[in-house]
């Protein structure tokens, strides 16, 4: 199961504004650059700002 | 044969130009006078700064392009405008002062009938003692992307910074604003997550402490008093995602900071509670402080004017409500919608070189009197559709006369959409695409968050670098007018 990337904890500390915000966990990350996932999001992206490029002409 | 001239090729004067020359043909002219050869796409910057891109990518020459296009191209900057003509002319004209063509310094009068204010901004470095050199040039302390010039530059400062990572030096690197009212802030993050990424890279991240000091109340203020993003069934605020960014990439931040004072590997800040405090480095980019150019106005008498046409920051008075009030009763229709002159309607002002009636962050001081607030920006988007706008509105105005109903782009009813570097790689790369609208926020149609929430948006990943690489490529294109450039939106 995901849990918190032990490389982000490092940079977590107790009582600091690091933690006070959320931290990706690994999937998110992978899914970040996995190629096959950002092709579908490449495309999700680029509807969305045509949308808002279309309302804004 | 009516003459339309444009002062400033960026982003807003060349859209204008050009569409200005497409739609009027022959028949009229369109000149465009600006100190600059080259047109710089400017986003592009954050790249030549970690050397991932050389100048040669992101600049072209501007006299071919207009020669192509049948504008007439003055490579000068504009000195002063002169609405209502001189003594025994009522033709309005500029005066402009050559920095190229082989007439270096040499001063002349263009007449217009239709005058574009599209000159951008003057980059204030002098504003913050140290940031500048005294002289209106960047200091020797720190380092900008804001040309492309100042952006080879801080590469090289970059490189010396990692070679002494790599034998094993720690290394400060700040990045940020340079004064308590800065814009652009955008910049500055993209620049920060570019670093870290050229660090990671080249294995000297561990040696390297990166820090972010802004003019931001909060981290995602952006200068459009930040955002909200659905997220997970949540309208989450971008304060959220901009703090969970910089805590994943290992980078602190100070925020609420102007920064007062730079020395040679120190600045000086004031914070929002008043306090005060000094941050060492050893590798600094603070954005500085935008004002206009400079321009002077005259009238028919020879007396200045500049009064009448510039609010006291240099930038362009429009059809904007400036009336002075607090930041509960600022409205999205204090904006302006036809960047007219209020004065003399056949000068428009367009992209950064118009006076904005406020900020859009809420502003803030410092219990000293320091204003601590980010200055709204203008970014590539809204500028490139005000120009055309505003071409538009020429052009009606000239081919049906001074009724022509003029067209309308306020950015309270615009969205941007905005692709933020934080990584330049093909498969590893990563930038935070967003889209916001309006880019100013509209409490009244938006209680609360003030904007569309089903048209704002964002996310991180690698489609966003590859939106981010397939804009360099397709801006540089439109703007080179090559075929089909009109379809290409800005
Ligand atoms: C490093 C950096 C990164 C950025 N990244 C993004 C991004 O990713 N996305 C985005 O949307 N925006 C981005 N921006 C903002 C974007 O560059 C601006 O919004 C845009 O350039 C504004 O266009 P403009 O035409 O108003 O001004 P400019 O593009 O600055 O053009 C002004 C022009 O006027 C000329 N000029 C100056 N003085 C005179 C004079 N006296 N007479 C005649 N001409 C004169 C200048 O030489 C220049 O050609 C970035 C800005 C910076 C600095």
């Amino acid at each position: 199961m995901a849990s918190v990337d032990h490389s982000i904890e490092k940079h977590v500390k107790p009582y600091e504004p690091s933690f006070e915000t959320m931290v990706p966990t690994p999937l998110v990350k992978f899914l970040r650059t996995c190629i096959l996932w950002q092709i579908i999001r490449f495309i999700v992206i680029n509807i969305k700002m045509i949308l808002v490029v279309s309302k804004s002409h | 044969m009516a003459r339309v001239v444009v002062m400033g090729a960026g982003v807003s004067g060349h859209t204008a130009a050009t569409f200005a020359k497409h739609w009027l043909g022959k028949e009229h002219e369109v000149v465009v006078v600006t100190p600059n050869s080259n047109w710089n796409w400017i986003p592009s910057n954050i790249w030549v700064g970690v050397g991932e891109m050389t100048k040669e990518d992101v600049v072209f020459p501007l006299a071919p392009v207009y020669e192509k296009a049948g504008i007439i191209y003055k490579q000068a900057k504009a000195v002063s405008i002169h609405p209502e003509g001189k003594e025994g002319s009522d033709k309005p004209f500029i005066t402009i002062e050559y920095t190229g063509q082989g007439k270096e310094g040499q001063t002349e009068e263009v007449t217009y009938d239709y005058l574009i204010n599209a000159t951008g901004p003057k980059l204030n470095f002098d504003a913050t003692p140290g940031l500048g050199n005294g002289q209106g040039q960047i200091g020797p302390y720190t380092v900008s992307v804001c040309t492309a010039d100042h952006a080879v530059h801080a590469n090289n400062e970059l490189r010396k910074i990692f070679e002494k990572a790599k034998a094993g030096q720690k290394q400060k690197i700040l990045i940020g604003t340079g004064h308590g009212m800065c814009t652009c802030q955008g910049a500055a993050f993209e620049y920060i997550f570019n670093i870290e990424f050229e660090a990671r890279r080249a294995g000297v991240r561990d040696n390297l402490e990166i820090k972010w000091i802004s003019n931001e109340q909060f981290l995602g203020d952006f200068g459009i008093g930040g955002l909200h993003i659905k997220r997970g069934g949540y309208a989450a605020s971008s304060k959220i995602f901009a703090e969970s960014l910089f805590v994943e990439r290992g980078v602190d931040w100070i925020v609420g900071a102007a920064v007062k004072k730079v020395e040679e590997g120190k600045v000086h800040y004031e914070l929002l509670d008043g306090s005060e405090g000094t941050e060492e480095f050893d590798f600094a980019m603070l954005i500085p402080p935008f004002s206009g150019v400079g321009l002077k106005a005259y009238d028919k008498a020879g007396e200045d004017i500049t009064d009448k046409l510039f609010a006291p920051n240099g930038f362009m008075k429009v059809d904007a409500n400036y009336t002075p009030k607090p930041y509960e009763e600022w409205k999205a229709s204090d904006w302006p919608r036809t960047y007219q002159n209020p004065d003399y309607k056949n000068i428009f002002a367009v992209g950064i070189a118009f006076a904005p009636p406020h900020p859009i962050s809420k502003p803030a001081k410092s219990p000293n009197g320091t204003p601590i607030t980010p200055a709204p920006p203008r970014t590539g988007m809204p500028s490139g559709i005000i120009g055309k706008a505003v071409a538009h509105s020429v052009v009606d105005l000239i081919k049906h006369g001074p009724n022509a109903k003029l067209h309308e782009a306020s950015m309270a009813e615009m969205g941007a959409a905005c692709v933020a570097s934080a990584g330049k790689s093909l498969t590893k790369g990563t930038a935070a695409a967003l889209t916001v609208y309006p880019v100013v926020p509209d409490y009244d149609k938006y209680p609360g968050i003030g904007r569309d929430l089903d048209y704002t948006f964002g996310e991180i990943g690698l489609a966003g670098h590859w939106i981010k690489h397939i804009l360099h490529y397709m801006f540089i294109y439109k703007a080179k007018l090559k075929p089909g450039w009109t379809l290409i939106p800005e």
